[in-house]
């Protein structure tokens, strides 16, 4: 695929297939599903959202108040996604996560939504101004750490992926994981100019 | 998007009133996060010079973690939060 290039705003632009908007599209969507669950019963702030902003705000203070501290996710994307904030410390751990866990996976899914908002459905160019392009490099990070949670990489990706058999059904999602490393090598080096 | 509230930094004990420990952020090696990346969140996020940025990236990469961040409680925790929105690994500490 064509790679980023800097655009003269300080963002970025590249050329995308129909099939590579399809398949950044398709790995976003599992993300932001996975950040709008549930987890360990508790209702995240963001379910009741599309009926109505005050419900909301209750919802954000309902969690302030609730008495019980929440705990790290038990699925280790979201685990890995949403991290505890104090490593040896689950107190201090659950009481950032109650004030703060809400927030970040809106912020994630934002984040993804722009991924999404500024996808040519049919491929095309895709001209991003800076912060479109860091609200692409977050999503598509979040995408790469699904992934890799997944498939348990190493750094040594590339080793892993060469002593995989070749009739192994995990050699498609190690090379759209790296293919996924590509896209955001490019973007950053668009950026950091 | 909301900002952690200031928390109140009660002290439990006399002997951690003095002297003021300061508190530090931490981020630690992953093996999906790229080193590109990396140094571009510690410029972005902390507008370190490059240089700094990619010497702290490779301290993450080879010593395993590094102090990316000191300060008050308070910013680094604001530091954290910022950090895992960008997928970093990232985690609060009163310096020892």
């Amino acid at each position: 695929m064509e790679m980023f290039r800097p655009t003269r705003d300080g963002g970025a632009s590249v050329r995308l297939s129909a099939g590579e908007a399809t398949l950044l599209r398709t790995l976003v969507v599992p993300v932001m599903e996975l950040l709008s669950e549930r987890d360990g019963g508790r209702v995240v702030a963001d379910a009741r959202r599309d009926e109505d902003e005050p419900s909301r705000v209750l919802d954000d203070l309902e969690q302030i108040f609730e008495a019980d501290t929440p705990e790290t996710p038990e699925d280790p994307v979201l685990a890995r996604l949403l991290p505890d904030a104090y490593q040896d410390d689950p107190a201090a751990a659950g009481e950032f996560r109650k004030y703060t866990e809400s927030s970040l996976r809106e912020a994630k899914k934002y984040f993804a939504q722009t991924l999404l908002d500024t996808l040519p459905p049919n491929g095309g160019r895709v001209k991003l101004t800076g912060d479109q392009a860091r609200d692409w490099l977050r999503a598509l990070n979040d995408v790469r750490l699904m992934f890799g949670v997944r498939l348990e990489v190493t750094e040594d990706f590339e080793d892993q992926l060469a002593a995989l058999s070749p009739e192994d059904p995990k050699i498609a999602a190690f090379e759209v994981y790296g293919w996924l490393g590509a896209v955001q090598e490019s973007l950053v080096q668009a950026l950091a100019r | 998007m909301s900002v952690a509230p200031a928390e109140v930094d009660l002290p439990r004990s006399a002997d951690e009133t003095v002297p003021d420990k300061p508190w530090v952020t931490i981020v630690w090696n992953d093996p999906v996060n790229l080193m590109s990346y990396v140094t571009y969140v510690f410029e972005h996020v902390f507008g370190y010079p490059r240089p700094k940025a990619e010497k702290l990236m490779l301290d993450v990469h080879h010593r395993g973690k590094a102090v990316v961040a000191v300060g008050t409680r308070e910013a680094m925790e604001h530091n954290v939060e910022v950090l895992h929105g960008y997928g970093l690994w990232a985690t609060v500490r009163q310096d020892k």
